[in-house]
């Protein structure tokens, strides 16, 4: 399992900061690029309102901040930089990232972790639909995505490796006016829809109606609570958060029942 | 019964493909204040990468105050004979008031630019009589703009509310947006969209925002009941005429909403019906009982597919999603005014820091209403 050390969260003296006010998203990439090029290793985005791609496919050693809503894909085919986001995020966070960390301080749209194969994501408010769709393990590469508050439906869809964990913790702002505190709602419908690999991890209650038939609910285990270990004080550091208290759990665990839910679906 | 022969002229897109989807946003003053169109100009550019300059479009409300008892008619049309033909059948129903070129500005990019026309009038009460069986204003409108679209070759009337207008057409929303001077507008609604076609082609009248009435709805995503609703809204005497899939959505709203009587949370239980699975769960019997029987009502109103859609009749601003959430929604609220949009940097640049911001949930309708 791939633990790299993550860059430090707040950028120190050294940062580059760039202005990306009113920057076209390729503009600002490419000021990115050539900041990274000329050896920048800790860079804050001032201004950010909208603009895709942030943080695609870059790689090693390196801390951006995003100060603003970033748009759509940020942190993509990432492998290895952290990226901090003091705001909300839109859709599809760390699509297809493979190595690296983003942490988004608000909350996140749809598709975060959208087919993800390596490094973690972490969310402290509330995310949307299709949280960690196609996420999957291979090797060395194992995706974690961690959301601080509640997910919408869909949660897992088709997951075929990593681990998801869902912590109903208050704070997030996603969740429309009047329905913030809907009990048993930390999932939404349909989680976990044609799962065949990996674990969600849900702190608090499951309502197995609101889970899809290929997936099996149990006391999270010995194993789950290591990888908890290993990942949520990382999580609660990179939002300031009590890590005691979150681990308390209890835990419940989401898994596949098979590793081929459809293999006689189309077979007769 | 003769069908419109005209052949919008699509644009190739194959050169434009960009792995993006559409635009929306909207906004709503719920005390009636008059918002400038710069606010919603900038919104909807801010989402250039949703759209690939193949549509882009514009719908207020309040604009027309000295003409506000009349019905705004928004006219395009291929020629100026086309104009003419389309003129002699609202004379023939219609009282005109006055009538001019819709206002616009030179932009070097837009081509195919059809005759943009304004007519404000007042149907004839023998135009109502006509259609019968207790008819009202409404429905004869929607009778003679059928008829048009249908009929007159090379004719579409595009928007038919009061005090109220769509501007639209093939361009990016710049380009529409200074063609048609939206900024220079003051509304109390706004909806804007940046269109990506994929199924349908790129023509003027296919652009949104699709109105009728007081309607006007965007739309990002596809239809896949296209053509059970179209046939469905057939047998009410709604006709199909502008090549894409969102004209269904915005006559199923007056179907139901106008016509049916039902409230925006009903209409989005026929549209965005929920699964029987999440019916049967349903703990209240009443509840239950309404829900199976919208489904068996208006199976033919059932739209399947990806969609959110903004709507408005000029007294709400509605944002609503499929029920299986495909497509993105974002909604905020900062004192009187409410805003939806497909992503939260469209709220974002023109309201940097709302009181309330969430994401709606799937199947439910979102509704703002100005207050009385």
């Amino acid at each position: 399992m791939t633990t790299r050390a993550p860059a430090p969260a707040r950028p120190g003296p050294a940062a580059v900061v760039i202005d990306a006010t009113g920057l076209h998203y390729r503009v600002l990439n490419e000021r990115i690029h050539a900041a990274v090029a000329a050896g920048a290793r800790s860079i804050v985005l001032e201004g950010v309102c909208g603009q895709r791609y942030i943080g695609d496919g870059l790689e090693g050693d390196l801390a951006i901040e995003v100060r603003g809503v970033p748009g759509s894909d940020l942190g993509a085919f990432m492998r290895g930089p952290r990226i901090d986001v003091r705001a909300n995020a839109q859709d599809g966070v760390g699509n297809t990232m493979s190595d690296g960390l983003v942490a988004v301080h608000g909350d996140a749209g749809d598709i975060p972790g959208h087919s993800m194969r390596g490094g973690r994501v972490y969310i402290r408010g509330d995310a949307g639909y299709r949280v960690g769709i196609h996420m999957k393990a291979y090797g060395d590469e194992f995706p974690v995505v961690i959301v601080g508050g509640t997910v919408r439906d869909f949660v897992g869809e088709y997951m075929a490796g990593g681990l998801l964990v869902v912590l109903g913790l208050p704070g997030g702002h996603g969740r429309p006016p009047g329905r913030a505190n809907d009990a048993g709602r930390l999932l939404g419908d349909f989680a976990g829809t044609g799962m065949h690999g990996g674990a969600i991890l849900v702190r608090g209650a499951v309502d197995p109606r609101c889970v899809g038939r290929e997936v099996a609910i149990d006391p999270a285990g010995p194993a789950d609570l290591a990888a908890l270990g290993r990942f949520l004080p990382e999580f609660c550091a990179a939002f300031g958060l009590d890590a005691a208290p979150v681990m308390a759990g209890p835990f419940q665990r989401l898994s596949p029942r098979s590793n081929r839910p459809y293999g006689a679906l189309y077979a007769y | 019964m003769l069908i419109n022969v005209h052949r919008p002229s699509p644009v190739p897109d194959l050169d434009f493909k960009v792995p993006s989807g559409c635009g929306l946003t909207g906004l709503i003053s719920q005390k009636g204040e008059l918002l400038p169109g710069d606010a919603i100009y900038r919104s909807l550019c801010s989402m250039e990468e949703r759209g690939n300059g193949l549509g882009a479009g514009y719908a207020a409300y309040g604009i027309y105050p000295d003409f506000a008892a009349n019905r705004a008619f928004h006219l395009m049309c291929d020629t100026e004979d086309a104009r003419r033909a389309a003129e002699a059948v609202l004379r023939r129903d219609c009282t005109i008031r006055h009538d001019e070129p819709i206002p616009t500005s030179p932009v070097k990019a837009l081509k195919n630019i059809p005759v943009l026309w304004r007519y404000f009038l007042d149907i004839k009460p023998e135009a109502v009589e006509r259609v019968g069986g207790g008819a009202t204003e409404p429905d004869a409108v929607v009778r003679l703009v059928m008829e048009i679209n249908r009929k007159v070759d090379g004719a579409f009337v595009f928007s038919s509310g009061r005090n109220m207008g769509i501007f639209k057409g093939v361009g990016n929303p710049e380009e529409i947006g200074e063609f048609f001077r939206i900024p220079a507008y003051r509304a109390n609604v706004w909806i804007g969209h940046n269109r990506f076609p994929t199924n349908s082609v790129s023509w003027w009248g296919g652009a949104h925002p699709f109105g009728l009435l007081d309607w006007s709805l965007v739309h990002n995503g596809e239809i896949s009941s296209y053509g059970t609703n179209r046939r469905y809204l057939e047998s009410y005497g709604y006709w199909c005429t502008l090549q894409t899939d969102t004209e269904v959505m915005a006559y199923l709203f007056d179907l139901l909403v106008r016509r049916h009587g039902l409230d925006f949370d009903l209409a989005a239980q026929v549209m965005a019906a929920p699964f029987w699975t999440r019916i049967e769960r349903e703990e209240d019997p009443e509840a239950r009982r309404l829900s199976s029987a919208l489904r068996a009502v208006y199976g033919g109103a059932l739209v399947s597919g990806p969609f959110a859609v903004l709507v408005s009749d000029g007294k709400s601003l509605v944002g609503l999603n499929d029920r299986i959430k495909l497509r993105p929604l974002v909604a905020a609220r900062k004192g009187s005014v409410s805003y939806i949009a497909s992503e939260e940097a469209a709220i974002r640049c023109i309201c940097p820091d709302p009181e309330a911001l969430w994401m709606p949930d799937a199947g439910v309708p979102t509704v703002v209403t100005v207050e009385a």
